[in-house]
Formats: structure tokens, C-alpha cells, sequence
């Protein structure tokens, strides 16, 4: 059940440039039923951002859940400066997550993120781990101010950095890793060209993939976050669909 | 005894707080919020003949106080609304407000005819001021000769009353709204969203796959304020008003324009249980005020 919480912000801090990591404490975690879910935040009380901002939950527990953000326009600005015992309004959870069970224990799991894209993913190796799945990262960045997250995949299995500009890890982009690996399945969150490209790239593999979109209502009602299925006769809607669809069910 | 009940053609409201077209789907997403027969009505999202997917994305855009939509009247088109959505809703006591699009006048008058049969509509919002479709819709709206014409059209088939969704997008509005009067319309919706425009501060280009969208939200607020003003005073059919409607205030100073009725569009977008907090704040409110039913408020601005 989708339910509408004003949560307490327990921490928040910088931990890459313009990454930010929010912990709330909130009683919608009940309602989380895979990794890979969002919620949506209202940044402000002020009708001046109206909109809410989606934004992926990278881990939770009994208690409270952790989200990673980057602060780019003007809500994740004022976001960005909402200290601890504040309360922010969120809608959650939203959206059906990446399926665990696709995946058997003793297989391997290629966990692929991009950027922004690299929060949902930990919470997913955490539970992957948790079943017995071996996990294999490979993580991309423009630069290395940007990275974030490397020691906590680390603790779960291999994992492999990427900045397009080399400043960190290895130069290029995560398909250049991938091509070196052998694994059963794949699990991705990042930028479309980086989704578009796993996708064409392991045609006979099992792939999961979580799409962005800019959304209205996050719920399914406003249809601005709609993409068509790959044969064109119907369409998801991003939001309550997804976020995370197999690979082929819709045109990225 | 009720303070909130409010009677327009079609429309026996208990009270007269509604979902806007667009802004509600046909219902489904927020009846897990709330029980949806404590609204007004429900005004569902436009019907199209056939299913219509609509614009590509990006679809919307955050602005000052509002946002730009170019869904593109994405629907399933009339045989699933009418076979499948309609019926859903019947479960829950409240009336619905069929909102009708098309590009071709023959395309309203089929929706129209098949629509007003469905006996949990009660009336029809004709939308003739859809910005972000290419053909029909906005030329309906913007042009009262053509508009009184299909206000004609489809008062000869609908089944119920008919309330005509004006545009802000015109030079007169009044003009509009008289027209469609002489059409025979029950009734007048305003205002549909203003056409507006983002740019992307990278690429120099418009944010907006469509390019232009609709604005709405609190920004258009006034705009709707004024039009109701003007309009409620130049025609003797009831308005249900709407535009940037948040809170129990703001459905006062609609009805003080002018409004018997109000819909409420973006606002669920960013809080589900709106509609149900305003519906639940508007007695207090008329407390307040000093007055006995929200009735008392209409056209004070120029009475």
C-alpha cells in the first residue's frame, strides 16, 4: 500500500560532489516489497515546487530508509538543505522493484549502474547477498568526484569502477567491463544510452532494467511518464509499471 | 443539513468539490488513498473515439508555482471507458463527469451520444481547448462560431447536460462563453490550462517533447479568477471553476468570482488527499466567514 508519511530526516551529508545521502525514519518501509522501488518527495511545504521529485530507495530496514540524490535543479537544492529532525512529506513506496527470484542461489548476478542510477542497486546486492546470489558490480561515473558507494558494494562482491574520463578506476564505460565478465543474470539502473546498450548487447540473457522518467503524480494517474511497449500496440506507465521492466518489454 | 450541497443541471452534489479532467485518471490510483464517493463528482480524463497514446515524453515540466503538461489526451479510448472504467466506478455513490475530446466534430458527437448513456454519467464536459493536441480541440475553443456550432451538435445527442470547457487562450473569453450559451450548453468549466514553455538551460531547446504544454497550478490561479468574474456575469449558465485550486480559500474566492462549483487539478498530483482535506476544511471555513452555506459566497465579488 502507497501511503503518504511526513518522515524525519535522522541524516543527511555530502558524500560525493552534489550526492547527497537523506536517512528518514518512516513507517511506509512496511510497504516495501523489493528493492528498487521510490518514493516521492515533496522538497518544500511552498507551492513554488509543486512537483514531487522521484528519488530510489538505496537501503532500508524496520525503521527507516536511506535515499541517494544528486542536486541539480531547484528542488534538489532545497533539499539538499533540510538538516536533521526536520520532517519532509513522502509518498511511497512506489513502483514494483527488481525481481530477486530471477535469479537462483549459487547463479551469479551482474548488478550495472550508472550514476544517479547506482543507489537502487546496493540494496539489491544487499538482498541478493542475503539469498545466497554471488554479485558482480560494475559502476559508472563521469569523473572521480562523482563516485560514490565503492567501499559498501565491495563489502558484497567484486566490484568494478568506471569514469568516462579516467580520473578513477578504469577509463570508458561499463560495457567495456562487462564484455570481461561471465554471469546468469542482469540487473541495471543508469542513463538510457547505458540501459539501451545492455539491452542490444545481451540479447540471450535474463535482463532487468530500471528506467528514469520525468513524472507528475508517480501513481499511475497522470500519464506523463508513459513509454510503449516493444511492439507498439500498448504502452506502461514508468511510475507504477515500473520503474523496472525486463529487457524488451518496452521501447528505451 | 448540508452547507456544501450544490444543485446544477445534471448534478446533485453533495458537495462541490471534484477531481479535475486529467489530474484523477478514471479514479482507480487514488481510491486506494480514499473512499471515492466523499467527492463531489469526479470529472474523468478526456475520451477519445478511439485509444489515443498521446505525446512522446517528456511530458511534463515543473514552472514557478505550476507545471506544463503535454500529455496529448492520452486515453483508452471510448469502448474501454465505457465497458470498463465507467462500470468500476459505479461501485462508489458519485456522479461522473465524462470529459469529451475528439478532432473531428463527428468524433464528439459519437463519444458524446455512446458516453451519456452510461447511467453513472451525469454530465458531459465538452473539450474544445486542449492545447497540446494538433487538429480539433483547440480550434473548437478558439473560434465561438464553431464552438456554438458543436455545442449544438452535441446537446442534439448527449443524454445529459452539457458543460463546455472554455480556453484561457482567447482574446475574449466572454465572447466564448456566450456562444457556447447560444449553443445550448447547461453549463461552462474554465479554465483549461494556459500554453506556455520551458527551456533547457544545456541545450538551449524546449524541455517539453511537444514543445509547448499547458500551464497549471497555482500560478494561473488569477488568470482563472478574472475569467470566472467576467464570464459569470455575461451568461446565465452555472461555471464549474477551476485552476490552481490548494486549499478551502481558494474555492471561496472562486465562488466569490463567480463559480457554483470547482474542480481541482494539480494539486492531487502533489497531494492525493486533497480534494477529501478541502471537502473536510470548507465547513470550518465557512464558519470563519460567517456564513450559512457555501451558496452565499457565489459572485459576491460582483453582486
Amino acid at each position: 500500500m502507497i501511503r503518504k508519511e511526513l518522515c524525519k530526516i535522522l541524516s543527511q551529508k555530502e558524500i560525493a560532489k552534489d550526492i547527497y545521502e537523506l536517512t528518514v525514519a518512516a513507517e511506509l518501509v512496511n510497504e516495501i516489497t523489493a528493492p528498487g522501488q521510490f518514493v516521492h518527495v515533496r522538497v518544500s511545504g511552498s507551492w513554488d515546487t509543486p512537483l514531487r521529485r522521484p528519488i530510489s530507495i538505496s537501503s532500508y530496514d524496520k525503521e527507516k530508509f536511506t535515499m541517494i540524490y544528486r542536486k541539480e535543479g531547484r528542488g534538489t537544492k532545497l533539499l539538499a538543505e533540510i538538516g536533521p529532525g526536520r520532517v519532509i512529506d513522502i509518498l511511497g513506496p512506489l513502483g514494483n522493484g527488481f525481481p530477486i527470484n530471477e535469479v537462483n542461489v549459487g547463479e551469479t548476478a551482474l548488478l550495472v549502474g550508472g550514476g544517479i542510477g547506482v543507489p537502487p542497486l546496493y540494496e539489491l546486492s544487499n538482498q541478493l547477498v542475503a539469498k545466497g546470489v554471488k554479485v558482480i558490480h560494475v559502476l559508472g561515473f563521469q569523473t572521480e568526484s562523482a563516485v560514490f558507494y565503492e567501499k559498501e558494494f565491495l563489502k558484497n562482491g567484486e566490484t568494478y569502477v568506471v569514469t568516462v574520463d579516467g580520473s578513477y578506476g578504469s577509463k570508458g564505460f561499463v560495457t567495456d567491463v562487462m564484455k570481461r565478465l561471465s554471469f546468469d543474470c542482469i540487473y541495471s539502473c543508469g542513463p538510457t544510452p547505458m540501459l539501451r546498450a545492455i539491452e542490444q548487447g545481451y540479447p540471450d540473457k535474463k535482463v532487468f532494467l530500471s528506467l528514469e522518467e520525468r513524472m507528475g503524480c508517480g501513481i499511475g494517474a497522470c500519464f506523463a511518464c508513459v513509454c510503449k511497449t516493444t511492439d507498439g500496440s500498448s504502452y506502461r506507465k514508468v511510475c507504477s509499471d515500473g520503474p523496472v521492466f525486463r529487457a524488451g518489454e518496452v521501447l528505451i | 443539513m448540508s452547507r456544501l450541497d450544490v444543485k446544477i443541471p445534471g448534478l446533485n452534489l453533495k458537495n462541490p468539490i471534484m477531481p479535475a479532467s486529467g489530474c484523477f485518471g478514471f479514479g482507480r490510483e487514488y481510491s486506494g488513498f480514499y473512499d471515492l464517493s466523499v467527492l463531489g463528482a469526479i470529472m474523468i480524463k478526456a475520451t477519445t473515439v478511439e485509444p489515443r497514446f498521446g505525446n512522446p515524453t517528456p511530458r511534463v515540466a515543473e514552472t514557478s508555482a505550476g507545471m506544463l503538461n503535454a500529455i496529448g489526451l492520452q486515453n483508452p479510448g471510448l469502448e474501454k471507458v465505457f465497458g470498463e472504467e465507467l462500470p468500476w466506478l459505479s461501485q462508489y455513490d458519485v456522479p461522473i463527469i465524462a470529459n469529451v475530446a475528439g478532432s473531428l466534430e463527428e468524433d464528439y458527437v459519437t463519444v458524446a451520444k455512446e458516453i451519456s448513456q452510461a447511467t453513472n454519467v451525469h454530465a458531459l464536459e465538452l473539450n474544445i481547448s486542449c492545447p497540446n493536441v494538433k487538429t480539433g480541440g483547440i480550434a473548437f475553443g478558439t473560434i465561438p462560431e464553431i464552438a456554438k456550432e458543436l455545442t449544438r451538435k452535441v446537446k442534439e445527442v448527449s443524454q445529459v447536460p452539457v458543460y463546455v470547457k472554455l480556453s484561457p487562450n482567447v482574446t475574449n473569453i466572454v465572447e466564448m462563453a456566450r456562444a457556447v450559451e447560444e449553443g445550448g450548453a447547461d453549463g461552462i468549466t474554465m479554465i483549461n490550462t494556459l500554453v506556455g514553455m520551458r527551456l533547457d538551460l544545456k541545450t538551449g531547446k524546449p524541455i517539453l517533447a511537444n514543445r509547448t504544454g499547458g500551464l497549471s497550478g497555482p500560478a494561473v490561479k488569477p488568470v482563472a479568477i478574472r475569467m470566472i468574474y467576467e464570464v459569470s456575469q455575461a451568461v446565465s449558465i452555472p461555471i464549474i471553476g477551476m485552476g490552481g485550486i490548494t486549499s478551502a480559500e481558494d474555492v471561496i474566492e472562486f465562488f466569490y468570482a463567480g463559480a457554483s462549483a470547482v474542480a481541482v487539478g494539480t494539486a492531487n498530483f502533489v497531494d492525493p488527499f486533497v480534494c477529501p482535506t478541502i471537502i473536510e476544511e470548507l465547513p470550518i471555513l465557512l464558519d470563519k466567514l460567517g456564513y450559512e452555506h457555501i451558496n452565499e459566497c457565489i459572485g459576491r465579488s460582483w453582486k
